[in-house]
């Protein structure tokens, strides 16, 4: 196992498309490993995505069973070919990431995700999510496809806000479609 | 010790003013650090580290009389890279009237909340205004002792939320 370099900005492979895994086999595995090494070794993060460490195939880990107050969560995740199939809500979060350092901003994701992926054996995997955990696997898919937070950063005064800032007991849950 | 200078504008908005200004900067070798600008009422404001040699104010006066701008330049000791992570968010919203700012920001100081980020608006219309603020920083009490040390302010028809902010990396 190996802790690997993780691209950071201005890189210009950040930006680049990656590839379906095809075969699942020790490589890989190993692989997998030394990205989870890789996302353990940093600041706290809770997701990693091969193409920051210069891999260009579509491999996420997740673990959202770290934050410091408890959100709900799958626990720690490998998700191979990940694609989300449907999103549901919208909700405003700080994020940052590996690759940006000293920078965090506020970015729209889906409140709710539903998504097939692979594990690390190619089995077939079905995953709701919500919140936090939805939140960071659309960031790590994201990296899947070139993108990155600060491609989708929005400004703070983001009119989502004072949308919210009108429903009556609205709490940062609060979907802002009624309005 | 370094050479960051902090530069005020203000005057009233117009396109072209952030081009102009930060064009004749770098024409003579200034350098930008950190910037907010914002538009309140009408008006262009904006404050930005600039770092370089000599004094820019002969340029700046010159722009600023183009512009109709004032300026105001101070020496500043503080640098870059020196971000602080916000790990709570405090949404405000009532009618409006006079020390609202006040009570929310002084129940806050006093529970050790400092403040990182803070915009507020004038929302409703003339006739009823509501007064809408959006506060993000840091404080090491929790949610629930900043929600206790904002409580009396709910029966003065005060909305204050609070929530933890819980920032992804990734």
């Amino acid at each position: 196992m190996a802790v690997l370099e993780i691209l950071t900005i201005p890189d210009a492979r950040l930006k680049q498309v990656s590839e379906p895994v095809e075969v699942y086999d020790d490589a890989l595995r190993a692989f997998i490993a030394d990205l989870e090494e890789t996302r353990r070794a940093g600041p706290a993060a809770v997701g990693i995505a091969a193409p920051q460490v210069g891999h260009f195939q579509r491999i996420v880990i997740v673990d959202c069973s770290i934050t410091r107050k408890p959100v709900p969560n799958h626990g720690h995740l490998v998700l191979v070919n990940p694609e989300i199939a449907d999103w549901d809500g919208f909700e405003l979060g700080r994020e940052g990431c590996l690759s940006v350092p000293d920078y965090t901003g506020t970015v729209i994701r889906a409140e709710r995700i539903k998504l097939h992926a692979r594990d690390l054996w190619g089995n077939r995997l079905e995953l709701a999510m919500e919140g936090f955990e939805a939140r960071a696997l659309q960031h790590e898919v994201d990296h899947l496809d070139g993108t990155l937070f600060i491609d989708r950063v929005v400004s703070r005064r983001t009119d989502l806000f004072r949308r919210k800032v009108y429903q009556p007991e609205g709490g940062p849950q609060e979907s802002p479609r009624r309005t | 010790m370094n050479d960051w200078k902090m530069l005020t504008l203000v005057g009233e908005d117009r396109p072209g003013i952030v081009a102009r200004v930060t064009d004749a900067l770098y024409r003579q070798g200034w350098t930008l650090g950190e910037a907010s600008m914002m538009r309140l009422g009408t008006n262009f404001t904006i404050m930005m580290m600039i770092s370089g040699e000599g004094d820019p104010q002969p340029l700046l006066a010159s722009i600023a009389e183009e512009m109709g701008l004032r300026i105001h330049l101070d020496p500043i000791t503080g640098g870059l890279h020196h971000h602080l992570v916000p790990n709570i968010r405090v949404r405000v919203a009532g009618a409006d009237r006079a020390g609202i700012v006040a009570q929310v920001t002084g129940a806050l100081a006093r529970a050790g909340f400092n403040i990182l980020e803070l915009d507020s608006d004038v929302a409703g219309s003339t006739e009823r205004p509501v007064y809408i603020m959006n506060v993000e920083g840091y404080a090491q009490a929790t949610v629930e002792d900043l929600e206790a040390a904002v409580s009396g302010l709910k029966e003065q028809g005060v909305d204050v939320g609070i929530c933890a902010i819980e920032t992804l990396i990734g």
